[in-house]
Parts: structure tokens; C-alpha cells; sequence
């Protein structure tokens, strides 16, 4: 009998867990939509910068900007771009494992994470954190990228690191995304191969002040853009991941569920027919 | 008479504010004002805090920006700027509220040390009073 009880009481509980997945699916859904607006709001300007810095490389060949050249690399830095909270599925496990592939290769790296969960990891592992930023909520400014990008370039132009990697997870759809490294600095903007077919042949521009006074506004500025695209790119993606993890979660409960029940009503129909089996007996026994 | 037009698109990190067929764009540019016509040579500039005006159908608009690029390249003209907004977006109050929390911090950092936070002090002034004074075109 204290089976039935056991029952019930499992039921009970998957019951509230599986109200709880479906709130956080909800909240993801609509989480995520605001965040893939923001994604989409933030396109044009990365692809104008893209054109117009691809354009200017290929215009101006001759420029040359300490953000451009590539140095001999002594030290490699990270940004790894994570959620600040768990229950999204492999959200943060992807990244952490792209990150840990890199590390394998190599052990000169140095690592700038941004959500708490890389945050904790490598704190954990004791690697060598340059700067950590974690707690950046839901509505990512321009300013939190700007406030990144500044720390990232200073320290690139200290020579802490002569390289820099942006890992963080692209938004393909509500069900997909990717997790991706790309590299920051020094800006590999020789690939004017992106689109912009005519960039070889390219107009004579005027500069104003002059191809370095733009270059020394334009290339901070790109880095501000990738960094500040990779936020929002992560940041739909999380919600895409946790929509989907909730989605299953609450499926799974949902299934739970209905075969506990089958359980319990069949436990319950066993304890029914011993008891009629019982009086039966009983009554057969004083006849 | 219809003067020739081009495209004039101005973008920020966080959208699109216009895009749009102009006649005549003048914009501050790093080293002064710069009048745009179509056909203008392809140009790469910086760009200073300040009004962004354009002609439409032979009316005048304004945009605030606040530094950024403006590119001239084939029949297009695309601003890049961190901050952009047309004189109706513009929150009054707040603007002012701006204004004075830059004028106390020039205030306080005169009498620091800090030349930086007089410099953010002072954009961040500069930014405020443009605002205001874009604003009053609605």
C-alpha cells in the first residue's frame, strides 16, 4: 500500500518540476525573440563596417595600424563569450569544449570571460584570467561591448597578448546554433573576399583627416562591432537553447508522468482485487 | 526642379534610422562641414559630434550624431555613427537632466586630477546640448 503512496507522491513532484520547465520555456520563447530582433538591428551596421573597412584596406594598401599587423604570437588570448546561468541544454558545454580543444594545442593562452559560467570554470581550473566580465543581464548596450572592446585593445597594445580569439555561439535558429571562434586582433582585414567583390578595384577615396586618422577611429570601432555582435548573437542563442532544453525537459516530464500513472492505477487495481480476493476467502472460510 | 538624388543611409550598432533618397546631406566632418550633392567623389571621413542635415524633396531634416564615419561610395552615402536620432526620438527631460549631471561632473573633475573623466564629462556635455538643441526642430 505504501507503494501507491510513493507513487503519488513522485507524481506530485514531477508534476511542479515539469510547471517549472514550462514557465522558463515560455519566458525563453519570448526572451529569445526580443534578443533575435537585436540581433537582426545590429546587422546592418556590422556588415556597413565590414564594407567600409575592406574597402579602405583595399583602397589605401600601403596604411598600416598596430591593429592590423600580425607580431609574433608569445601569448594568445580568449574572450569566451557564456551564459551567466545553467539549464540551457549544451549552451555552455559546446563553447567550454571548443575552448578546451584550443587548449589542448597550446598552453600559452590567456583567457577574458564573459558570462559566469566560463567565469567559474576557469577560475576553478586555475587558469590565467585577464579580465572577467559577468552579470551583463538581459538588455546588451552598445556601451558593454565599447567598455570590452577597451580593455581587450589596451591590453593587446601593452603586448599581454599578441593575439586575440572571440569564441562564442552563433544564432542559426530557434534550433540550431554554432559555437565559433573567429579571430579579433590584429583584424585579418586583408579577406575583402566577403561580398564585396569590387573592393579590388575600388574607387580612390578621400580621406579625411587622412587614411591613418580614419584607421585609428575605424579599426576600435570594428572591434567594438564584432564583440558587441557576439554578445547578441550568444545572448539569442542561450534563449534558443534554453527553449529547446525546457521544451524536452517538459516533454519528458509529461511522459514520466503518464507512465507513473499507468503505475499507480495499476498498483491501485492490484490492492483493490486483493482486498475482494480477501473478503471472498474470508467469507468462503465461515461457509 | 527635382534636384538629382542618391541614397543616404545612416546606421548605428543598435539599428537602422534612415535610409533614404536625399538631395543634399551636410554633415560635420572631422576637419569641418562638408556639403554632399550627388555624384560627390567617393569620400572616407570621420566624423565629429554634431547635426546631420539632409534635404528631402526640398525639405530640411535633422539627425543628431554623435562621431562615427560617413562614406561616400557609388551613388550611396552611409553614416556610421554610435548614436543617431531624429529630433522626435529626443527625450527633453532627459536630455536636461544630462546636461546638468555633466555640468556637476566638469565641476568635480576641475577640481580633481582626472583629465579623463573631464573629457567624458564634457562629450558627454557636448552630447547633451545637441540634443537639446536638435530637439527644438520638431
Amino acid at each position: 500500500m505504501s507503494g501507491m503512496r510513493d507513487i503519488k507522491r513522485r507524481i506530485r513532484s514531477i508534476k511542479s518540476t515539469q510547471q517549472i520547465t514550462k514557465a522558463m520555456k515560455m519566458v525563453a520563447a519570448a526572451k529569445l525573440r526580443r534578443a533575435q530582433d537585436k540581433v537582426t538591428a545590429a546587422r546592418p551596421f556590422a556588415r556597413e563596417i565590414q564594407g567600409v573597412l575592406s574597402r579602405l584596406v583595399g583602397a589605401a594598401s600601403d596604411v598600416s595600424h598596430p591593429l592590423l599587423e600580425t607580431r609574433e604570437v608569445k601569448k594568445v588570448a580568449y574572450i569566451v563569450v557564456t551564459a551567466d546561468r545553467g539549464l540551457c541544454g549544451g549552451y555552455n558545454t559546446n563553447i567550454l569544449r571548443l575552448v578546451n580543444t584550443a587548449f589542448k594545442n597550446r598552453n600559452d593562452l590567456v583567457l577574458i570571460p564573459v558570462g559566469r559560467k566560463g567565469r567559474d570554470l576557469y577560475k576553478r581550473l586555475n587558469k590565467t584570467i585577464m579580465a572577467e566580465y559577468v552579470g551583463l543581464g538581459e538588455d546588451i548596450s552598445f556601451g558593454t561591448a565599447q567598455e570590452i572592446a577597451k580593455t581587450v585593445i589596451d591590453m593587446y597594445s601593452e603586448g599581454q597578448f599578441d593575439e586575440v580569439h572571440l569564441v562564442f555561439t552563433e544564432f542559426v535558429s530557434a534550433l540550431t546554433q554554432r559555437p565559433q571562434q573567429m579571430q579579433l586582433l590584429p583584424i585579418p582585414a586583408a579577406k575583402d573576399a566577403e561580398g564585396e567583390g569590387n573592393a579590388a578595384v575600388g574607387p580612390l577615396y578621400i580621406f579625411e583627416p587622412s587614411p591613418e586618422g580614419v584607421l585609428d577611429e575605424l579599426l576600435p570601432k570594428y572591434v567594438e562591432t564584432q564583440i558587441y555582435r557576439a554578445l547578441l548573437e550568444s545572448k539569442a542563442s542561450e534563449h534558443g537553447a534554453r527553449m529547446t532544453a525546457m521544451g524536452s525537459a517538459t516533454d519528458n516530464a509529461k511522459e514520466m508522468i503518464a507512465k507513473l500513472t499507468l503505475t499507480f492505477n495499476r498498483a491501485r487495481q492490484a490492492a483493490i482485487t486483493k482486498e475482494i480476493s480477501e473478503v471472498v476467502g474470508g467469507a468462503a472460510a465461515l461457509g | 526642379m527635382a534636384n538629382k538624388t542618391y541614397r543616404l543611409e545612416v546606421v548605428t550598432p543598435e539599428r537602422l534610422v534612415l535610409s533614404d533618397d536625399v538631395e543634399f546631406t551636410s554633415a560635420p566632418g572631422a576637419e569641418g562641414s562638408i556639403g554632399i550633392l550627388a555624384d560627390h567623389a567617393p569620400l572616407l571621413t570621420a566624423l565629429q559630434i554634431g547635426v546631420l542635415e539632409y534635404t528631402k524633396d526640398g525639405q530640411n531634416q535633422k539627425l543628431t550624431v554623435t562621431g562615427g564615419f560617413l562614406e561616400v561610395g557609388d551613388g550611396k552615402v552611409t553614416v556610421l555613427s554610435n548614436a543617431s536620432e531624429r529630433p522626435v526620438e529626443i527625450d527633453i527631460s532627459r536630455a536636461e537632466a544630462a546636461r546638468r549631471r555633466a555640468e556637476a561632473r566638469i565641476e568635480e573633475a576641475k577640481r580633481g586630477t582626472e583629465d579623463a573623466d573631464l573629457a567624458r564629462a564634457e562629450f558627454a556635455l557636448k552630447r547633451a546640448l545637441l540634443r537639446i538643441d536638435v530637439s527644438k526642430f520638431d
